[in-house]
């Protein structure tokens, strides 16, 4: 493993920057106040994580009390689903018997699946999982179609952190827009609309108004932040129940006490992001530059996900006859870094459900790796890549008997 | 979890023994699916030793061909070295242990791998005896 390390697992998690580390760097040794404390200690980091809640909403262009800090996407994720229908369940007159609907789609993060799965397994929700398009293309007439009486909420992801693919979250905001119209504005019987932009935030427009969503999920070490921050942006007039008890911290919606060098790591992060079109330029010249290699240097590979709806950072392609753990290995001694859906190299031994929701068959879903690109990838690493991967891929054919 | 093989897995998956086709096998035996994502076929050539007890045969060559991860890959090259000059006698007790062992072990998660280099080699020393009846 002597080589130069390549990393192309963005998705999975980004290095912090720099810069933002600086930040970060006060606020364990010498600001550590705890900013509920009324003293002058806890002054200074109260003000920290006002200014990162302020550069919050600055960037989804929502109020700072819109903004809830949390440990991380998962948690955000988790606080959006099961508070929304916790609180309907108590908000209905009705009370007793009344079991909220939610709609979510079958590509979700897992975090999102399972909590749906939670509810459904406890009998607090109804949940429709919707299947996508062999693009990974949520169809909107699909969710019109899944909607009910009972529908509190719909929790679409902003774009795929397997495929790339992004979903029409602006086109479903109207949609939802209009149902609730019809539904004569009363705030008892909203439907809320949830998307997890985790991926997207770094590439996409994450304005809430234009995208018209109530809930939005964000994690920090996905946009060069630390790891175990995140944030929910919760629209004002949400009817939300916290899911944990404590303190009163956050507006009493995430109690415990602050992460504030990851709250202020985080605030400095979303900052960094605005200025960085020409680097996400390159960052896509820099895939295209990937996906083009591979299809024509490898026989028989394919692209998964969407050609035009994609994240311009993500490269996920299937090279049936090889595995796609093998494949991982022999990248990762020739010093490359990415991921793959085979079932292999997962924990439970399952194949990723993302690529199986695409309708792919085993030989493709196995076979299946991804390469995500950051600010930090260059031109030099994509071209060790290709000069690498044609050879492994051709090894592990002949090894398989179908080279 | 990739990377925590030990150096005789990685020694065999990136340097397979006994890897390709075989000309007219005299035993086949394949194990996994591609469902699963591992597939494994395992071919043998015997020589018949003198007299009706074919447990005293030998197993001369052995090929395999696997589509899989590095575990399956590995384990399949090592069953292959295992068996090689073996008797069908000998061979037949070769065990997923063995395998393992050999290969200075497994993560646990892969020791389905192991099972099914063995498995495969035993069916195709099954093949053999049927067909050699």
């Amino acid at each position: 493993m002597s080589k130069k390390k390549i990393y192309l697992d963005y998705a999975a998690t980004t290095p912090v920057d720099e810069e933002v580390f600086e930040a970060m760097k006060p606020y364990f040794c010498e600001k550590f106040g705890n900013p509920s404390s009324s003293h002058q200690f806890g002054k200074e980091t109260r003000e920290a994580v006002e200014a990162a809640r302020k550069q919050v909403a600055d960037f989804l262009r929502c109020k700072p009390e819109e903004i809830i800090f949390t440990s991380g996407a998962t948690e955000s994720n988790n606080l959006a689903i099961k508070g929304v229908t916790a609180k309907s369940i108590g908000q209905k007159k009705s009370g007793a018997g009344f079991v909220p609907h939610v709609i979510t789609s079958s590509v979700e993060h897992s975090c999102v699946l399972n909590a749906c799965k939670t509810l459904e397994d406890d009998k607090l929700a109804e949940v429709t999982y919707l299947s996508v398009n062999k693009e990974g293309l949520v169809e909107i007439e699909e969710i019109e179609r899944a909607v009910k009486s009972r529908t509190v909420l719909v929790s679409i992801m902003y774009a795929n952190n397997e495929i790339g693919t992004v979903q029409p979250i602006e086109e479903i905001g109207n949609l939802i827009k209009r149902l609730n119209g019809s539904r004569g504005g009363e705030r008892s019987s909203r439907i809320y609309f949830h998307t997890d932009a985790v991926q997207a935030i770094n590439y996409l427009d994450c304005d809430v108004n234009t995208l018209g969503v109530d809930l939005l999920s964000i994690s920090a070490h996905k946009f060069y932040g630390p790891k175990g921050v995140g944030a929910l942006f919760i629209k004002e007039g949400t009817s939300i129940a916290r899911i944990q008890d404590g303190g009163g911290q956050e507006f009493g919606m995430r109690p415990g006490t602050h992460n504030v060098p990851g709250i202020v790591g985080l605030g400095e992060a979303i900052t960094k992001i605005k200025n960085n079109e020409s680097v996400n330029e390159n960052i896509e010249r820099l895939s295209d530059k990937l996906i083009d290699g591979i299809l024509k240097s490898v026989p028989n590979s394919k692209l998964n996900g969407s050609c035009k709806k994609r994240l311009p950072n993500n490269v996920n392609i299937s090279f049936p006859g090889a595995e796609g753990e093998a494949i991982l290995l022999a990248l990762s001694f020739e010093g490359v870094a990415v991921s793959t859906g085979s079932a292999c190299a997962s924990s439970d031994l399952r194949p990723s459900h993302v690529l199986v929701a695409l309708g792919l068959g085993p030989a493709d879903y196995h076979s299946s790796v991804r390469f995500t690109l950051g600010k930090y990838t260059t031109e030099e690493e994509i071209g060790r890549v290709l000069t690498v991967l044609p050879g492994i891929i051709e090894r592990l054919r002949k090894i398989s008997g179908q080279a | 979890m990739s990377i925590d093989y030990s150096e005789k897995v990685i020694k065999h998956f990136f340097n397979p023994q006994n890897m390709g086709k075989m000309e007219d096998p005299d035993g086949v035996g394949t194990a996994g699916n591609i469902a699963c994502g591992d597939e494994m076929t395992i071919c043998i050539k015997v020589k018949g030793a003198a007299g009706d007890d074919r447990e005293n045969d030998v197993v001369e060559d052995v090929r395999f061909e696997t589509l899989g991860c590095a575990a399956a890959i590995a384990t399949s090259s090592m069953v292959t070295e295992l068996a090689k000059g073996k008797t069908i006698k000998e061979a037949k007790q070769i065990s997923l242990k063995d395998v393992a062992g050999e290969l200075g072990g497994l993560p646990p998660i892969k020791m389905h791998c192991s099972n099914m280099a063995a498995d495969a080699l035993h069916k195709a020393i099954e093949d053999y005896l049927q067909k050699s009846k």
